[in-house]
């Protein structure tokens, strides 16, 4: 049943990627690729669930970081130079 | 029985990402679509995480932290999207009851220079 669940999570990344991809304006994008990383950390956690090993968890804390400074950089150049 | 309760807790959750990532796609406004992006994976990851709690043995702590993290962040992330997006000139707004904050959008910033005043 996790597997049914991974596979959900997945199809909603895709649609944060298509939404990153057709965007028509560069906070759009931003916002897709934020909320592309918080699906791409809970397809990690679900994986964790699903094999039972805490191995990959690291990679998810860091995923997390990294896409909330990506967001804030992102926003931050949005906002000083224009769409 | 914890195992059946986990597996329904991560179907909840990926229900809802999936249905945020359908409101991002179908939405017609970058608030509209900020509203499905931000709270849904929010909640969902809350959910996702409680069920790798209960169904994991060891390294749940890591877990827990991911997702206070994104508990934190995302509120802040989005803010800030939110705000780039008023500010920056070309993004296309559909507002239903008129623009409220532009009385306020040309008030200066924190942190901007403004000209001394006194005498």
């Amino acid at each position: 049943m996790i597997v049914v669940a991974m596979a959900m999570s997945a199809l909603g990344s895709l649609c944060f990627l298509l939404r990153a991809i057709l965007g028509p304006s560069l906070p759009d994008r931003v916002m897709a690729v934020d909320g592309f990383v918080v699906s791409l950390v809970a397809l990690i956690v679900l994986n964790a669930a699903r094999t039972g090993t805490g191995w990959f968890l690291g990679v998810a804390l860091v995923v997390a970081f990294v896409g909330f400074v990506g967001t804030l950089a992102g926003s931050r150049f949005v906002e000083r130079r224009g769409v | 029985m914890a195992e059946l309760v986990a597996e329904v807790l991560a179907l909840i959750g990926a229900a809802l990402v999936l249905l945020a990532g359908i409101g991002v796609v179908r939405f017609d406004d970058i608030y509209a679509r900020m509203h499905a992006a931000t709270k849904a994976p929010t909640l969902g990851i809350l959910l996702i995480g409680a069920a790798a709690v209960i169904s994991l043995d060891e390294g749940w702590p890591k877990v827990a932290l991911a997702v206070v993290v994104i508990f934190i962040t995302a509120p802040v992330a989005s803010h800030m999207i939110g705000r780039a997006a008023y500010r920056a000139d070309g993004v296309e707004l559909h507002l239903d009851a008129g623009d409220a904050l532009a009385s306020y959008a040309d008030a200066p910033d924190v942190g901007d220079e403004v000209e001394d005043q006194r005498p």
